[in-house]
């Protein structure tokens, strides 16, 4: 996958892989917990409009896995110091699965640095009485087929053979997001409590087929605790809108971003 | 040489049918009925409470939660009833899956209080607890280690320091420890760790600070004995021999009037516990984080792609998984690994899947009378357990 030359940098000792391309407003995409999968076709996309941030958090990738890290809250903290350290401010902060849930917590410590700010099949909330998806009791292949609407691709991504440092990869992306999000399974009961200081433009994008946060319930969640927030949800689409649904998915990028320029 | 009946307390009147790939977590608690379920606990402290009379040197209980291939998830009522209904024998509980709780204190108390009643029968076991446990409970894979460490230590501390004391652990952080009653044993009851043979667990329980019994649980002869070796050899690394007393395997076992006889009573039995009740799919037996990175690799690797589909009862006795046939051949079996392994604890699963109380029964009785003796002689306390190389 074609794409900028990744760049390492250090905050507090603690040395990140970033992929960074694009000029003008600073977007910051906050990957799930399958890790960054390179350089995406949206990613490129959106570097052609913005200055697109696209880092692997601690415990991923190639970024390295410090002792600190025992919960998401530790990520959101270090990703105050990192736009701390690269003087970003005005972001457009998207965040996908795991990653939206961290883009919540970040947002919800206060949206000074944030424009807008926008959640994507995130992780973080807990709607009871719908249980979610389990993705540490499905094998490599179920998780990949049941990821994905399109079952073709679906069966593409179950059989597709990894390198072994790709495998390496996707094991450690799986150790850190098991030790981040295991108990409470992928949520934090408190940050429901805290949405509510969220008052930048927010979108929420969701597949009508996620397997892990059932649609419509969860996006309801996310849409009635950030007032004003705008929901898209789409047909035939599982986990990832931003590769299941491409033009959709920058289409609402677009939308909330336009509408928010200072 | 001291002997073991270890009882794993199967639900063995599930419907095998409705087991396919698994018998864990989620395998749904309908099919246990609660009437079978009285008769089999009081069926299975009987042979328990028969061991004792036979002779055994200790009868072991253990902890798996919500599963049909054992009903003892608080092994510590079991103990308890034992307590009072066994003469001679050792309790071992092998063991408390101590990450899995909140407070250890509360262990620390289970095994105090048993060890009181029963005047230091108490053997103390503790273990990790199973991949499977950690989706059971829903307590992180990824602390099972450290909190692991963690209570022991508390545990131990409570049972040795004078209290109260406070406890400040990254997992546990208490104000009071001050334990209420204190083991019956000095200093504390002999400690065993079940283990399938991490590395780290090894290094661990050899420490001369501890010296604990190392158990090599359900394992091929090739594995145990590499295993068993290395343990010893690592004690001597430590700078001090590895007595047979620190060293045990445990196994499932079945002793007939022939070879013949022996395969064909316990041929079904085992395989439904290979085949039925232990089954699950790998990522429910290895949630990420319960091992390193790279433990991980190797354990997937090396147990799951190398195991076939169906286990029989021919394999099984061929890689030293069952260990099965006329008290001679089984005595003359034991003999040879005890002198490759250096084991001075057999630990016998006399009862495994769906056998039944009768051949159970028999088992036990061949087995201490017609095994035992013949056994009783290798082992001995001051030995060492075998010539590291």
């Amino acid at each position: 996958m074609a794409g900028p030359a990744p760049k390492k940098i250090n905050v507090n000792g603690c040395e990140v892989e970033v992929l960074r391309q694009g000029s003008g407003v600073p977007l910051l995409f906050l990957h799930g917990a399958g890790g960054l999968q390179g350089w995406a076709p949206f990613l490129e996309k959106l570097s052609t409009k913005f200055d697109v941030i696209a880092p692997s958090h601690p415990g991923f990738g190639r970024s390295d896995t410090p002792e600190w890290l025992d919960h998401l809250s530790d990520l959101a903290f270090f990703y105050c110091d990192f736009l701390e350290q690269l003087g970003l401010t005005d972001i457009h902060l998207i965040g996908h699965s795991m990653g939206g849930w961290l883009s919540a917590e970040l947002a919800v410590m206060g949206t000074g640095r944030f424009q807008t700010l926008t959640v994507v099949s995130a992780a973080g909330l807990r709607v009871v009485g719908v249980p979610m998806g389990d993705i540490f009791m499905w094998s490599a292949e179920e998780r990949a087929r049941k990821m994905v609407f399109d079952k073709a691709e679906g069966e593409r991504r179950a059989n597709e053979k990894l390198s072994p440092e790709e495998a390496d990869i996707a094991l450690k992306n799986t150790f850190t997001s098991s030790k981040l999000c295991w108990s409470p399974r992928f949520h934090n009961p408190a940050l429901e409590k805290r949405l509510h200081r969220i008052r930048i433009p927010t979108m929420i994008m969701w597949g009508e087929h996620d397997p892990v946060f059932p649609a419509p319930e969860y996006p309801n969640a996310w849409h009635t605790a950030i007032k004003g927030s705008e929901l898209r949800l789409f047909p035939n689409c599982a986990h990832s809108p931003q590769s299941e649904k491409l033009d959709d998915f920058i289409a609402g990028i677009y939308s909330i971003t336009e509408g928010s320029e200072r | 040489m001291k002997f073991f009946f270890f009882h794993l307390m199967p639900y063995s009147a599930v419907d095998l049918d409705a087991i396919t790939d698994n018998t864990w977590i989620v395998f749904p608690n309908k099919h246990y009925d609660p009437k079978e379920g009285h008769k089999l606990y009081n069926r299975y402290l009987d042979e328990l409470e028969y061991a004792d009379q036979l002779g055994f040197d200790g009868v072991c209980v253990n902890e798996h939660h919500q599963t049909a291939y054992g009903m003892m998830p608080q092994p510590s009522v079991l103990a308890g009833a034992l307590s009072r209904r066994t003469e001679n024998a050792k309790i071992c509980v092998l063991g408390r899956a101590l990450p899995l709780t909140s407070n250890p204190l509360t262990i620390a108390e289970e095994y105090a209080m048993i060890d009181n009643i029963t005047g230091g029968r108490l053997i103390a076991g503790f273990v990790r607890g199973i991949g499977c446990e950690y989706h059971a409970m829903m307590v992180n894979p990824g602390e099972s280690l450290s909190r692991f460490h963690e209570a022991h230590d508390l545990i131990i501390e409570a049972w040795t320091k004078e209290g109260p004391f406070p406890f400040d652990g990254k997992h546990y952080r208490l104000q009071y420890v001050n334990t209420w009653p204190r083991p019956y044993q000095e200093p504390h009851p002999p400690v065993w760790i079940p283990s399938q043979g991490s590395a780290e667990t090894m290094l661990w329980a050899s420490h001369p600070d501890r010296k604990y019994t190392y158990l090599l649980t359900f394992s091929p002869t090739e594995s145990v004995t590499k295993h068993l070796n290395t343990y010893s050899q690592q004690c001597e690394k430590y700078g001090y021999q590895c007595t047979p007393s620190q060293l045990g395997w445990a196994f499932p076992c079945y002793v007939a009037e022939t070879d013949e006889i022996a395969k064909k009573e316990a041929g079904q039995h085992i395989e439904n516990f290979f085949n039925k009740f232990l089954i699950s799919p790998m990522q429910y037996k290895l949630p990420p984080g319960y091992s390193s990175l790279n433990s991980y690799k190797i354990v997937v690797e090396s147990k799951f792609k190398a195991r076939g589909s169906y286990l029989s009862i021919g394999s099984l006795i061929e890689n030293g998984m069952f260990m099965c046939g006329s008290p001679q051949t089984v005595a003359s079996q034991l003999e040879e690994y005890q002198s490759k392994m250096g084991f001075g604890n057999l630990v016998t699963m006399l009862q495994f899947g769906t056998l039944p109380h009768d051949l159970t029964k028999k088992n036990l009785e061949l087995f201490s009378k017609e095994v035992m003796p013949k056994l009783r002689h290798l082992g001995n306390e001051t030995g060492v357990a075998v010539a590291a190389e």
